[in-house]
């Protein structure tokens, strides 16, 4: 069997591409201190809102833009719920996905209610031709740009340090002069936009079009991998690719004689049971930040 | 103006503050109502009142509670031992699954032995899905959150993988199962309508719930545990055990309410089983504020939602996501709204500013 060693290494970039960007949203959020069980909701919403903008006016841009936009709300509401109302970051998180899955899916309905499948045009690929490097621009981006810029951010800049002081002890933060709740809320929104972006990389840069159920567990994939990363950039990362192989492998041995016999459904449940045996292996005893799950109030 | 703690809250107050968290959830809900080109009260009318005023509409909300007792019981006992099982969904789908492996393989055993057989089946369907996370979580103490998540979809994936192999109708071809022996029936309560013994199991289960909960010291231990862990186990309670404990009984909860489903409605396994359930659980375990008598109380109001839901796209076209887009806005007010009980608002001018005083 000839092995297609680079049609499987270019699609797990490709697969890895809108993990990278929920995963270091999810990172931001964490690093402050806040668990955003929101993030299927926000890439569900950051697809459709995406998918919806570029229907209606033809424009790509728009079709990010509106994205964008809808992660930014999607973060501040997580922030009011968590950081200014200090409601159980569990059930607002799921509450959120709940709701934000039912207004897109609402929307939907009303627009397309014919169930003529609306397509859109989409971002092509860099450097056409195939090949390792015939990637989409946010792949590109994810990779180059957003992974070093959000690891020199975190580390370096003073932002950086003050979320980080926030999300270890915010009792200390708040005594050195940093505002809690607003280094928060940058967190949150900050974060909720780059989990709508990673949603719209699915309609806008993948299919060309919106279906039900298009994020299909991605969001609670990512936070799976902000655990196993240990909350630092490139681990993220690695942890994103480590899904990416798997799933890039069960597409390529899906189309396999040898493994025709194998139910479609094993291979697709491949690589969410490698996520798990993942965190089993290398997940056990992490630390987390030292206010995860904690809101802050002043005593 | 500021605001400030409570030092006390008087009795009033919680039940105001969800009065106003269903005010506010109207409100908002009234705008997406109105740009489906629906009359507001009139979608709210067919949502909470019209389900509840025939006999028809009242046994078809029951039946639709059914399975959010079951998925809301499994959720608010885990919770509420600090045990945070968001695969509710996918027990159910595995205690869905694992009752019809009798119901297909023994389909000619009698009544008396298949109900059991199969109910059983689902409660250990159930609990094993929930296994590994609470193991893991137990020795390895990896957070239960994500690997109860991630086991949801794979859930739905074998149950699908079950129906496009296996289980495949032999008739039809196509992905549901075939229907199990006759003996694999929840009787009516009443002849003639649907509304099922499930129901009545899932009442049993919350009263069992209810008095565990409030009369015996494990209620007590329980709720130490979930509130207070650090104190829980300097004063010895062994808080590990008791959360492992009640992630097994979580699942089996609900896996139990997959099979009742598939048992008292479908009568087959299909893909589409659950619908939701699971998620649901959740919201109906945090509105029910983790009590048993709560879950009841919102499984009920959910249900009704969920006729009406039904209703409302029949005769005002609103699509039935509207329903959801209600619940979880309910929640995310109810919660909301309830976190603000703690403070008061203090309208008048701030006394002088002690040195370093803050503003705020």
């Amino acid at each position: 069997m000839n092995f297609p060693l680079f049609a499987i290494l270019a699609a797990t970039l490709t697969i890895a591409t809108p993990l990278v960007w929920a995963a270091l949203g999810a990172v931001i959020n964490e690093r402050a201190g806040v668990l955003n069980l929101g993030i299927e909701g926000t890439m569900y919403a950051g697809a459709f809102c995406g998918f919806l903008a570029t229907a209606m006016s033809g424009s790509l841009w728009f079709g990010v833009a509106a994205a964008l936009v809808s992660g930014l709300l999607a973060g501040a509401l997580m922030a009011l719920l968590t950081v200014t109302l200090g409601v159980n970051q569990h059930v607002a998180g799921i509450g959120t996905t709940l709701l934000l899955v039912a207004v897109c899916n609402f929307t939907n309905r009303l627009l397309f209610s014919d169930g003529s499948q609306t397509t859109t045009e989409k971002f092509d690929r860099l450097l056409p031709g195939g090949g390792l490097l015939s990637q989409y621009p946010m792949t590109y981006v994810a990779f180059l740009i957003l992974a070093p810029a959000l690891w020199w951010v975190l580390r370096s800049s003073g932002f950086g340090l003050r979320l980080r002081a926030v999300g270890e002890n915010p009792e200390a933060a708040d005594a050195a002069g940093i505002p809690v709740a607003k280094t928060r809320y940058a967190a949150l929104i900050l974060g909720g936009a780059l989990m709508a972006l990673g949603g719209s990389f699915l309609t806008l840069s993948l299919l060309g079009s919106f279906t039900i159920d298009i994020v299909s567990g991605r969001g609670w994939i990512c936070i799976a991998l902000v655990i196993f990363g240990r909350w630092q950039v490139w681990p993220v990362v690695g942890g994103a690719l480590l899904f990416a192989v798997a799933d890039a492998l069960q597409l390529q041995l899906a189309i396999t004689p040898l493994f025709s016999d194998v139910p479609n459904e094993v291979l697709i449940a491949f690589p969410y049971l490698v996520v798990i045996l993942a965190l089993a292996i290398w997940g056990r005893g992490v630390r987390y930040p030292g206010a995860y799950l904690k809101p802050y109030r002043r005593a | 103006m500021r605001v400030l703690l409570r030092a006390r809250e008087s009795r009033w107050l919680a039940p105001a503050a969800v009065a106003i968290a269903v005010l506010v959830t109207l409100l908002l809900t009234a705008g997406p109502i109105r740009l489906a080109g629906a009359n507001p009260v009139a979608a709210y009318q067919r949502y909470l009142v019209t389900p509840l005023t025939t006999i028809g509409g009242l046994n078809e909300v029951l039946l639709a509670s059914t399975p959010l007792i079951f998925t809301g019981l499994a959720v608010a006992i885990a919770f509420r031992v600090g045990y945070y099982n968001i695969g509710a969904e996918g027990q159910f789908l595995a205690g869905a699954a694992a009752a019809t492996v009798p119901g297909l393989y023994l389909a000619d055993a009698p009544a008396a032995v298949a109900l059991p057989l199969a109910l059983g089946a689902g409660a250990i369907g159930g609990t094993a899905w929930g296994f590994v996370p609470a193991w893991l979580k137990r020795h390895a103490h990896i957070d239960e959150v994500v690997t109860t998540l991630l086991l949801n979809p794979v859930a739905l994936l074998m149950v699908q993988g079950l129906l496009n192999g296996p289980w495949r109708n032999s008739e039809s071809g196509f992905p549901d199962s075939d229907r199990y022996g006759a003996g694999y029936t929840l009787p009516a309560i009443v002849e003639g309508t649907r509304t099922h013994w499930g129901f009545l199991i899932a009442l049993v289960l919350v009263a069992i719930t209810f008095v565990v909960m409030s009369f015996t010291p494990l209620g007590l231990r329980l709720k130490a545990a979930g509130q207070a862990p650090a104190a829980a186990r300097f004063s010895g309670i062994p808080v590990s055990r008791l959360q492992w404990r009640c992630a097994l009984v979580s699942g089996g909860v609900a896996g139990l309410g997959g099979a009742v489903q598939v048992l008292g409605v479908q009568h087959q396994l299909t893909g589409g089983i659950s619908s939701g359930y699971g998620y649901t659980g959740v919201v109906i375990a945090a509105l029910g504020g983790l009590t048993a008598g709560g879950v009841l109380l919102v499984a009920l109001l959910l249900g009704t939602m969920t006729v009406g839901a039904q209703n409302a796209s029949i005769t005002l076209q609103l699509p039935t996501q509207m329903g959801t887009i209600v619940s979880s806005t309910l929640l995310l007010a109810v919660v909301s709204v309830l976190s603000l009980r703690h403070y008061r608002l203090v309208f008048r001018r701030r006394p002088r500013a002690v040195e370093g005083g803050e503003a705020s």
